[in-house]
């Protein structure tokens, strides 16, 4: 029955012979995806400790004493603006104008580093306070995911310069495109986080 | 011309109508604008006297805010990679859920019950 299809002497194959093309970078995209969503596992972990841990001040200071809601606001301003910015820069990108990409790239990494710089301040006040990690455990878990999440926009951060200058040397390629649409998803997520960390960390604990 | 159209399939990662439309993105960044602006108006004037209700509305509007930058920036979307990008946030999501309502749960009442002082420590020996 079966075996009449097989020609004599192979015996049954049961997987393709030769794969079928796919073309160079076709799976990068759900690649970085996977990667994304295993980076979005370990946000959860750093805010399931935060919510554990975010009440136990040990006599230390609390959301109240060192949050500004206006400094916070204003971070939020940057990411959202720096979120849009690249939706620009990708759009350029589509119509293959390199000069206004890179453009739109800088001012995205200019808002970037203005992000980092105001939350870097803010650590460095809390600090100066004596609202060290070591102060309390809701201070450990503040750091930990507020400063994780600052990481990776650091980390972002130097991907874009580095892209950029990629650009620059070999200008809109296939591969640079796909790498430009890798930090644009990676660039989103943050700002995704971003939402999380304000309400969670910033506005509810002000609510405490 | 099948082959053609085969490796146009694979290859919709970069295509353009992956990236959405200025309109889009201006779509989103107004949302995502009013969606964060109401919950620190909430939080800082103190419209809503109790706090517990400020705290549901204001995680509420983090959601919708979360979902309209996945539509919007990240360009979610039942059909994108095949569907697989869409299975793969689900999962991700159950995970999610599980790890934070279960370490808030979980943890919230071994710290309730570990308090001395507590009803249930009067009948202890």
């Amino acid at each position: 029955m079966a075996s009449s299809v097989t020609t004599a002497g192979t015996g049954p194959v049961f997987h393709l012979e030769e794969e079928h093309a796919h073309a160079e970078g076709s799976s990068t995209m759900l690649g970085f995806w996977l990667y994304l969503m295993s980076d979005c596992l370990i946000f959860a972990m750093l805010f399931a400790a935060y919510g554990v841990l975010g009440g136990n001040y040990a006599a230390g200071p609390a959301p109240k004493d060192l949050f500004d809601l206006d400094l916070v606001a204003v971070n939020t301003t940057m990411l959202l603006f720096s979120s849009i910015t690249y939706g620009f820069a990708m759009l350029t990108m589509d119509k293959g104008r390199v000069a206004a990409t890179q453009a739109w790239l800088a001012v995205t990494g200019l808002f970037g580093l203005a992000f980092l710089s105001i939350e870097l301040y803010e650590f460095a006040h809390m600090i100066h306070e004596g609202a060290t990690p070591q102060r309390s455990a809701f201070l450990s878990s503040f750091f930990t995911l507020v400063g994780t999440h600052g990481l990776h926009v650091t980390f972002g951060t130097v991907w874009l310069v580095t892209l950029m200058t990629q650009v620059a040397r070999f200008g809109l390629t296939e591969a640079n495109r796909r790498r430009l649409m890798c930090l644009s998803m990676f660039w989103h997520f943050l700002d995704v986080v971003w939402i999380g960390v304000f309400t969670f960390v910033y506005l509810m604990g002000m609510l405490r | 011309m099948s082959a053609h159209d085969h490796a146009e399939g694979h290859g919709h990662a970069h295509g353009g109508a992956a990236h959405g439309s200025f309109k889009g993105y201006l779509i989103g960044f107004v949302l995502s604008v009013i969606l964060t602006a109401i919950p620190f108006w909430l939080v800082m004037s103190g419209a809503i006297d109790n706090k517990q209700a400020t705290a549901i509305v204001i995680m509420a509007f983090a959601v919708v805010q979360i979902v309209v930058h996945m539509v919007f920036f990240l360009h979610m979307n039942t059909a994108s990679e095949g569907g697989w990008s869409m299975l793969a946030l689900i999962f991700t999501l159950i995970l999610v859920v599980i790890v934070l309502t279960g370490s808030l749960w979980v943890m919230y009442h071994l710290n309730a019950n570990m308090m001395p002082g507590l009803h249930d420590m009067r009948e202890m020996p």
